[in-house]
Formats: C-alpha cells, sequence, structure tokens
C-alpha cells in the first residue's frame, strides 16, 4: 500500500475572480510518478504549482483550501516558503537554466542554502543522476547556454536534485524538447522515481501512460478522474477521461 | 509565373520597393544630418581651443591675462563633483529600481510613485538648482560646497537611474526568477546573483546616460552658486569648488577674443573627461555582457 506524501485538500486557485482550479483533493503517492493531464488551460500547472507555492510570485493569484506536507500545510502561517521549495524542488516546461558555468547552475542552490560537503561530489553526483554527467565533465567550468535544448533540461534536473529535495515537480518538462531527449528524460523518471516523489504536469497523453503510475485528469479546473494510470488509460470510469484519453478531444 | 502575376498582392510591389528605398534614404539621411552637426561643432571648437590646450592650460588656475590661465580648479571640481554624484546617486537609483520592481506591491501607491518619477526626469534642471540651493546650501548648512553640488545633481539624475535600472531589471525574463526561487532561495539572494547582473548592461547605459549629463550640466550649479573664481583644487567634499562648463560659460562671456579660444579649449578638455567616463563604463557593461550576466 502506498504512503502518501502530499495531499492538496479543496484547494481553489483564482486568477482575479476566475477559478483556474476548483475544489481539487487529491494525494500524491511518495516514490511514485503522479501525472496530471488534461486539455491546455485545465489548470494543471497552476496546481502544481500551488505544491511548492509558486503560484505566490502571480500577484493577482489567490487560493484556498490546504496543501499538505508530510500532513504539514504548507501555506500555515509560520511555514517558511523558501524552505518549502528547498524540499519540493521544480523544473519548468522551458529549460531555464542560469547564464553560468554549468558547474554553477549546479552547486548555487546547495550553496545560497549552506549545505555541507563536498560540492564536488555534490555536483558529480547531480549530474550523474540527471544522466549528463559524461556529456559536459570535460567542460564543467562553460556557459549552459551552449548546451542543447535536451541537455539543458537535464541540467535543470541536475540543479533541482543538487538540493536533495523529496518531491520533484515538473511543469511539462518536454515540452521544448525533440523526441531523443524526451525518451532520455522519461528513462530518467524512471530511476529518478526510486528516491524522489515525481508529480509530473503533461499534455502528452502517451507520456503520461508510459511513465506514471497514477494519472489524474482535469478538466475546466475540475479534477474528473484520479486513479492507477493503468486503469484510468484501460477502464476509465467517467465518460469524459475515456473520450480525452483516447483522443477523441482536447 | 503568369499565376504569380495574377495575384493581387504582387501588383504594388514595385510601390512598396519604392516606398522602402525612399523611407530608407530619409533614415540615412537623418543620421548623417546628425553625425555632420556633430562633426562641424567638433571641427569648429577644435580648431579655436586647440593650441591653447596644453599642460600649462591643464595646470594653471584661472587668471585674468590669458596666457597664464588655466583649467585645473574646474578640472578637479568636476572630477570631485561628479565622482561623488556617482557615489549617491548610482546605489540610490538602483536601489530605488530594485525595491520597485522587486519588492513593492503593485498597487495605486506604486503608479503614483512610477508617475512621479517620469515627471521628475523632464523638470528643468535650474528647479533642481533651487531645491539644492534651499535644502542642502542654506537648511543643511552644507554651504557652495562638492557635497552639496553634488547632492543636487543626484537629485537631478536619480530620475533617469531610476527609470533606466527599472526597464533593465523589468527586462530580465521571468523564467530566470523562477528557476532561482524554485531553488530555495530567497528574495534578496535571487536579486543579487540573478536578477543584478542580468539587468547589469541595462543599468550600465542608464548610468552612462545619466552621469554624462551631470557632466554638462550648470545651471543647478550656478544657482548653488559653484564659485566661478576658485584658485584652489577641492581637498574634501566639504570645500568650495567649480566645473568645467562652469568655466567655459565664464570665459566666453568674456570680451577678449583669447577667452574665447580658452572656452573652447575647456569644452575640449570636458569631452575628454566625458569620453574617458563613458568607456569606463562601456567596458564594465562589455563585461557583464560577456559573462551573459
Amino acid at each position: 500500500m502506498m504512503t502518501s506524501i502530499m495531499e492538496a485538500r479543496n484547494v481553489t486557485i483564482r486568477y482575479g475572480e476566475a477559478p483556474a482550479v476548483r475544489e481539487a483533493t487529491l494525494v500524491i503517492p511518495e516514490n511514485r510518478v503522479t501525472a496530471i493531464i488534461g486539455p491546455s488551460g485545465c489548470g494543471k500547472s497552476t496546481l502544481l504549482r500551488a505544491f511548492n507555492r509558486m503560484n505566490e510570485f502571480i500577484p493577482s493569484s489567490s487560493m484556498d483550501g490546504e496543501i499538505l506536507f508530510r500532513g504539514t500545510d504548507i501555506y500555515d502561517k509560520g511555514i517558511d516558503p523558501v524552505e518549502v521549495r528547498r524540499r519540493i524542488g521544480m523544473v519548468f516546461q522551458k529549460p531555464n537554466p542560469f547564464p553560468k558555468s554549468i558547474e554553477r547552475n549546479v552547486s548555487w542552490g546547495p550553496a545560497i542554502n549552506g549545505y555541507e560537503g563536498d560540492p564536488r561530489e555534490r555536483l558529480e553526483g547531480a549530474l550523474k543522476k540527471a544522466a549528463l554527467w559524461d556529456e559536459v565533465k570535460d567542460r564543467l567550468g562553460s556557459s549552459a547556454l551552449g548546451l542543447s535544448g535536451g541537455q539543458q533540461q537535464r541540467l535543470c534536473i541536475a540543479r533541482t536534485l543538487a538540493m536533495e529535495p523529496e518531491v520533484i515537480l515538473m511543469d511539462e518538462p518536454c515540452s521544448a524538447l525533440d523526441p531523443v531527449s524526451t525518451a532520455h528524460i522519461e528513462n530518467l523518471l524512471f530511476e529518478l522515481k526510486k528516491k524522489y516523489t515525481i508529480v509530473i504536469v503533461t499534455h502528452n497523453m502517451q507520456q503520461a501512460a508510459r511513465v506514471s503510475d497514477y494519472t489524474a485528469f482535469f478538466e475546466a479546473g475540475v479534477l474528473v478522474e484520479y486513479g492507477e494510470t493503468q486503469q484510468v488509460f484501460t477502464r476509465p470510469k467517467v465518460k469524459r477521461t475515456e473520450e480525452y484519453v483516447t483522443g477523441r478531444f482536447g | 509565373m503568369t499565376g504569380l502575376g495574377r495575384h493581387h498582392s504582387a501588383n504594388n510591389l514595385p510601390a512598396r520597393r519604392r516606398a522602402l528605398a525612399v523611407f530608407r534614404f530619409a533614415c540615412a539621411a537623418m543620421t548623417w544630418a546628425a553625425v555632420l552637426i556633430l562633426v562641424a561643432l567638433l571641427v569648429h571648437v577644435a580648431r579655436q581651443g586647440m593650441s591653447w590646450l596644453d599642460w600649462q592650460f591643464l595646470s594653471s588656475f584661472p587668471s585674468r591675462f590669458p596666457d597664464q590661465a588655466g583649467i585645473k580648479s574646474a578640472l578637479f571640481g568636476t572630477l570631485w563633483m561628479i565622482s561623488t554624484t556617482a557615489i549617491i546617486a548610482v546605489p540610490l537609483g538602483v536601489g530605488a529600481a530594485i525595491y520597485l520592481e522587486e519588492y513593492a506591491r503593485r498597487g495605486a501607491l506604486s503608479t503614483f510613485i512610477q508617475i512621479n518619477i517620469a515627471n521628475l526626469a523632464g523638470v528643468p534642471s535650474i528647479v533642481y538648482g533651487m531645491l539644492g540651493l534651499v535644502i542642502f546650501v542654506r537648511f543643511f548648512l552644507l554651504g557652495r560646497s562638492v557635497l552639496a553640488g553634488a547632492l543636487t545633481m543626484s537629485l537631478l539624475i536619480l530620475p533617469v537611474i531610476i527609470i533606466a535600472a527599472r526597464e533593465a531589471i523589468r527586462a530580465v525574463p521571468g523564467s530566470l526568477r523562477q528557476a532561482s526561487y524554485a531553488l530555495g532561495s530567497t528574495r534578496w539572494q535571487t536579486v543579487r546573483h540573478h536578477v543584478l547582473p542580468s539587468a547589469l548592461p541595462g543599468i550600465m547605459t542608464g548610468v552612462i546616460l545619466a552621469l554624462s549629463r551631470a557632466i554638462g550640466e550648470t545651471a543647478p550649479l550656478v544657482m548653488i552658486g559653484a564659485l566661478t573664481y576658485v584658485a584652489f583644487v577641492p581637498e574634501g567634499p566639504l570645500d568650495a569648488f567649480t566645473t568645467l562648463p562652469i568655466q567655459v560659460f565664464n570665459w566666453t562671456s568674456r570680451p577678449q577674443k583669447d577667452f574665447h579660444a580658452l572656452g573652447a579649449a575647456g569644452i575640449l578638455v570636458l569631452l575628454i573627461v566625458l569620453l574617458v567616463m563613458n568607456t569606463g563604463a562601456i567596458l564594465i557593461r562589455h563585461r557583464a555582457e560577456r559573462r551573459g550576466g
């Protein structure tokens, strides 16, 4: 039986007046890959960003409900959002490495958070886990912007891993990548889920089916169906889910 | 090919090409007009002042005899004034821009401040001179000192620095900030390590423009009473001073021809100081750009 690491309870998120997510309740199981799928504008990215308080940078956004991380509401007063984001990392849709060296990209997060231990070891470990080490080990000092898109995205994953987060949120991490780079990152997810909990938003249903253990289907801000991926894709309980996963709309 | 000719949009192609050629010519003409006017001015000034520009001119104090007159006190006064202004105005302006862009909540107050800063950038410099006279010279009892002048100049150029720095900070992509925050960084760490380095080239451009303006301003300094005859070099921020444009203004308003030539030589010195200063700033900007922030 799975253990839960995060939980959204009656989460409603608004931009101004219009709700982007309505009354969403779902449990994120530990050391699993949970996929959130749905048509564009269904609120899936918005919900994902609520899991590490990234919506706070959008001035018009507001949230009701609770998001629990190991039983604690991360929106409680007295909870430092910086601490939340340190333990719940995020990889974005478009690769966004810092315009600095490859090494600095990975070492910056641990450095500003005062991590102890050998930085060199941490750098190598993170790059190896992100399956990037062999490609960059001879040019760690060169700019991250010289890497290909797929390499940049793996560098962003390495950067997140170097923080040793407990949960990694991924917001359509492959949408800007070619099929080969995508396959690279999907393979990576199988390795990563042994140690980390992953929540991935994707508009690519094949990808959700391939990589995830659980799938949540959203439409117009409402959680339509949530269950084991196999079940959601082969025996959906809701008609609308079936129509979506079989490609009849969206 | 026959199919193409029938197409409606293809029919007016020659006319569009002509319009393009006319537009291009107009743009080139304007550019060259500006350049030529500048060159004409420079040539005129250089021909008038070049023969007076020597070591004696640079190392002497003003005099009533043109042969013995020099620009030393004005040159040092300008260097003192502009560096003090930079020390005051750059941190303040960049700090204000960071606050307004990264920290302040968007609202009526922030809009009000923004509009006011934009308006301040357009206020005539003499008004700042009056303000400086009342506040710094008289109220704070700074007298007609370098510091009073620099503070007045800082007021004058702060809006320019703030506006340019805000634009530069706003142009830093949000994805960079998000990447930083997602790694558990605080607002200040994000600003310090990512936003500022990326915005530095744009900020430097604003600083160059602002200081270039300050170095050439005369009116506010005349207003606060920067002396026109100073026979010493300021040794501290509380000493009296004069500046290059004031000295030039003083010489050109005299009847003797030789003093007009001295004025031209003073302009050349001012231009050289400006050029050196801006080259330095551009080098800093260039380095920041090469590092990619």
